[in-house]
């Protein structure tokens, strides 16, 4: 047994500053390959959370959830990246903003 | 124990260099790199807390196939150039900006609040794969489990069906 070096408050943080920059990358990039790999970056930042606190409080289940994450994270790049390929094909531009034929 | 809150510095420092250096580059490839960069050191982050299984995944699974394939389509799409972009929304980069920041003021004020406490007493062991895989398979866990293998399932049948060109 040690007590901790780093203090918890720290990892939070790291991985506050962390989500938001995904967030901000969200908003301000107009390439969705890009947007996803924002996405990505918050999605990691929530598994830096979930490991420090499994490792906190001496619990399993955290790491146990960042497996799940990490799979539906595989299973959400995989039909994404398939759907941008499929726009590609059908008008030649990924410009999120030309994309709004869903548009109300 | 100075050399674990000097690693946390370092690892900490690269993944926030990197982080803005994904959103601040406009060449697709180059923001895939900086992303890496991020992924590697959270994976360093993870080893810090003795989290070597879900470090190993990290690299294996993030950085190795996830990237590849972020990559792969990068270049089958021929992205590589700087993105050529009218900005339609021109108010709307500021003010992403400006509401970033007040929500990362946010939640780093929320988190300073947090009363520190005593510091806890914490093993120096790795979390083994093996303890993980006992609780994976126990009863709590088991049925999420199933649920998520059907989802890949899912998963791989959508993108084999985009990927085909036409569906006869």
């Amino acid at each position: 047994m040690e007590t901790a070096a780093v203090p918890l408050n720290a990892y939070l943080i790291l991985s506050g500053i962390l989500f938001t920059i995904g967030v901000i990358g969200v908003l301000i990039k107009r390439n969705p390959i890009v947007i996803f790999m924002c996405i990505e970056l918050m999605l990691n930042a929530v598994n830096l959370t979930l490991v420090a606190f499994s490792r906190y409080h001496q619990n399993l289940s955290g790491q146990l959830i960042v497996i799940f994450v990490l799979a539906v994270a595989a299973a959400e790049v995989s039909v994404g990246l398939g759907i941008i390929v499929s726009i590609f094909r059908a008008r030649v531009s990924i410009n999120i903003d030309e994309m709004d034929i869903m548009r109300g | 124990m100075n050399g674990e809150l000097l690693l946390f510095a370092l690892f900490a420092a690269i993944s926030v260099v990197c982080g803005i250096g994904l959103i601040t580059n406009d060449n697709p490839i180059r923001c895939a790199l900086n992303l890496v960069g991020v992924l590697l050191s959270v994976a360093m982050l993870f080893l810090l807390l003795h989290a070597s299984f879900i470090a190993a995944i990290q690299v294996i699974v993030y950085a190795g196939a996830i990237m590849v394939l972020f990559v792969f389509v990068i270049m089958l799409l021929n992205l590589g150039s700087r993105e050529q972009v009218v900005d339609q929304l021109k108010t709307q980069k500021p003010l992403a900006i400006i509401a970033g920041l007040v929500l990362m003021v946010g939640i780093i004020s929320v988190i300073l609040k947090i009363p520190e406490g005593q510091r806890p007493k914490l093993s120096t062991e790795m979390v083994s794969p093996y303890d993980l895989a006992l609780q994976l398979f126990s009863p709590s866990w088991v049925f999420p489990f199933e649920a998520i293998s059907i989802l890949l399932l899912v998963a791989v049948v959508g993108a084999v069906i985009l990927a085909k060109r036409r569906i006869d």
